[in-house]
């Protein structure tokens, strides 16, 4: 049976011929990935499984050094090497092991098929060329297209995004827009290919407030409307709290909590998720009422403790938490978590 | 503006424009208006928090606060003197009272300086302390900031970004200010120790009796830390009240958009928030429009506001609003 399924297509030269896909696009196993640094072997992705669905918003939380950068540009073999490696696991893309794919195939793939949108514009935007051929670029290397038809469809794509006069800033170089506009722009040029999988990697850290809202709006708009998956890598909880389908919960190299989204806010069951929603202040709660804070430091990953990665910092920490890594585990219909200590006796704030 | 002997800080009038020049004479074709025409005060003992968003100049007031900048327009008023009036040697010894916490933790110590020899170089420079006595107040310091006396040996790069804050913030408090402006200090460091040194920061203050202008453009941050919030957009204030009102009963457009902004770390209620997003991008501070600086942007701009600049007014108790729309 052949579907005609948007975001899930591929080109051959104008054409898109359709596909059949499983629910899960993405399913990534027990990935590893390290690198080999005068300190020693840092265990940057040290275990990681997850998956996205067609269609799905996913949000990958973590603080500074969790692996979940380097998780994403794992999946699309980005890692530079020397001193990055991956060392194990597989990453699943619509049936393929990507870690087992040529180069030629992961060419096609790159701006294609999975699309990604980093932090720094200012640094992803290649400043001496127009923002019209970097556009172009991918629509005449992955559909095939003809310059003239190419120029058509950019305009189109900045449109889309919100590029004010569009034809004419077509021509400009991206130091001639700002932070927001230069984040649209990469937007656009994400989603050229009608990708399966867009994946923003911090994509509003450097940007305003307002502006963060913005490009987010953007981002839900274009999902809804072109049904492609996106994967949004953030430390801020509260932009996962508004544009995302599910959470997933990051810590030294490894998944710990992973639930729909209402699901994780209303009832964590890991202690670091519990610990880190209590920490962030909220505009609603009860102004100078107290945060709660995790004691102690993310931890150094070319020297994790043994068992738990986080049992320094747990106040639940047991003998079986400093020699065993838990492993993710249900709690609830779509709900896993990585720990040992009863769910039901933790303490929520 | 207000009582004036219950302040700390008054500022009147204060401008800042940055020069842009041009050619080889370098002749000034234009000027980046940073703070364009600011006036506040800060009560003793009270934390203003300064939010907006980058480039409206909340930084460069802070800064003017503590005159480190040339070409400052406008009065400074730090416990009843005038600090524009000042000597340079006068001046160097009031910096004693008025102290700055900044925002990178990696640019803001010296990597060749020991944690100990930064937190000690005040007391050094205004010989407050020697030997043994030196000794004891930088071991004091470290304790106050949570971290512990053997580490004053270490450098900088051995810290993590939440310590290298704490030996910042210890530097500060090494003179014991009266006043201390904490720009940004905590945007650069991880969620979970962001709390960390919020807490530490509020503690301090209690313990101190410390004034503070709380400059962030997190609101969620600034609203939980301070007394009053003060929304600055493009060089002006647009409004400015105590804590609770600014976030219950928000009168500026720009204040409103910003609030809306900010999402809540919580699905369930974040859906029920009006949601108000901002057409266009901040303009320039080189060429703020004319009138009100926020009219281009503004879904209620009426022809007034596109003519003149609204003056910052009272509406009663401590709420003022720059905005021709409120009465």
């Amino acid at each position: 049976m052949v579907f005609i399924a948007r975001g899930t297509g591929f080109w051959v030269g104008n054409v898109k011929m359709a596909t059949t896909t499983d629910e899960r696009i993405l399913d990534v196993k027990e990935l590893r990935t390290y690198f080999y640094t005068q300190e020693g072997e840092v265990k940057a992705v040290d275990g990681l499984s997850y998956h996205i669905n067609k269609g799905e918003s996913v949000g990958l939380v973590g603080e500074s050094a969790c692996g979940k950068s380097v998780s994403a540009l794992s999946i699309l073999r980005l890692i530079p090497y020397p001193p990055g490696i991956i060392v194990g696991g597989e990453i699943f893309f619509q049936g393929q092991d990507l870690l087992k794919a040529s180069e030629a195939d992961m060419r096609h793939i790159r701006g294609n098929r999975i699309a990604m949108i980093f932090q720094e514009p200012t640094t992803s935007l290649n400043p001496v060329l127009t923002v019209k051929r970097q556009i172009s670029e991918a629509l005449e290397l992955h559909r095939g297209m003809d310059k003239e038809a190419s120029l058509g469809e950019t305009v189109r794509l900045l449109k889309l995004v919100g590029i004010p006069d569009a034809e004419q800033r077509a021509q400009d170089y991206p130091f001639q827009f700002s932070g927001g506009m230069q984040q649209r722009i990469m937007i656009a040029m994400a989603l050229s290919c009608d990708p399966a999988l867009l994946i923003a990697d911090e994509p509003t850290t450097s940007v305003d407030v307002t502006v963060q809202a913005q490009l987010l709006e953007i981002l839900a708009e274009l999902r809804d409307r072109l049904g492609t998956a996106v994967l949004i890598i953030t430390h801020n909880l509260g932009v996962v709290a508004r544009y995302v389908d599910r959470v997933q919960v990051m810590y030294a190299g490894r998944l710990v909590e992973t639930a729909p989204t209402d699901e994780l806010y209303s009832d964590p069951k890991h202690p670091y998720t519990i610990g880190l929603l209590a920490s962030v202040p909220r505009l609603d709660s009860e102004r100078k009422k107290s945060l709660r804070i995790i004691t102690g430091l993310p931890p150094n990953l070319a020297r994790l403790p043994g068992g738990c990665a986080f049992h320094p910092r747990c106040e639940y920490a047991m003998d079986r938490c400093r020699v065993e890594v838990p492993t993710l585990e249900k709690i609830g219909e779509d709900h896993l978590r990585a720990c040992f200590y009863d769910a039901d006796k933790l303490h929520k704030y | 503006m207000s009582n004036a002997t219950e302040n700390l800080v008054e500022v009147q009038d204060l401008f800042m424009y940055f020069p842009v020049t041009a050619g080889i004479m370098q002749k000034r074709v234009a000027d980046v208006k940073a703070v364009d025409g600011v006036s506040f005060f800060i009560k003793k003992g009270e934390t203003l928090g300064l939010v907006g968003e980058s480039g409206c100049g909340k930084t460069t007031t802070g800064r003017c606060i503590l005159q480190l900048y040339d070409g400052m327009k406008g009065k400074i008023i730090f416990d009843g003197t005038e600090l524009t009036e000042l000597k340079r040697e006068q001046m160097r010894r009031m910096r004693r009272y008025m102290q700055l916490i900044f925002q990178d933790p990696f640019a803001s110590l010296d990597p060749r300086m020991t944690a100990g020899e930064i937190i000690g170089e005040p007391l050094k420079v205004h010989g407050l302390a020697k030997g043994q006595e030196y000794r004891d107040q930088v071991a004091e310091l470290f304790r106050m900031v949570e971290l512990e006396p053997f580490m004053a040996d270490r450098y900088p790069h051995e810290f993590s970004g939440g310590q290298r804050q704490r030996i910042g913030i210890a530097r500060a408090l090494a003179v014991r200010p009266a006043f201390i402006v904490c720009d940004e200090p905590v945007s650069a460091l991880d969620v979970s120790i962001q709390a960390q040194v919020i807490i530490l920061l509020e503690r301090l203050r209690d313990e101190l009796n410390l004034t503070y202008l709380f400059i962030a453009h997190d609101l969620s941050v600034v609203r939980n830390i301070s007394d009053r919030v003060a929304v600055m957009y493009l060089g002006r204030i647009v409004e400015i009240t105590n804590a609770d009102e600014i976030y219950s009963n928000p009168l500026h457009p720009y204040t409103i958009a910003l609030l809306s902004a900010v999402p809540i770390p919580d699905p369930a209620v974040d859906r029920t928030r009006e949601r108000i997003i901002l057409a266009g991008d901040v303009p320039s501070p080189i060429n703020p429009p004319r009138g009100c600086n926020f009219n281009p942007r503004c879904s209620q701009a009426m022809d007034i506001c596109r003519e003149e600049t609204p003056e910052l007014k009272n509406i009663g108790g401590e709420h003022w609003v720059a905005c021709h729309l409120v009465k």
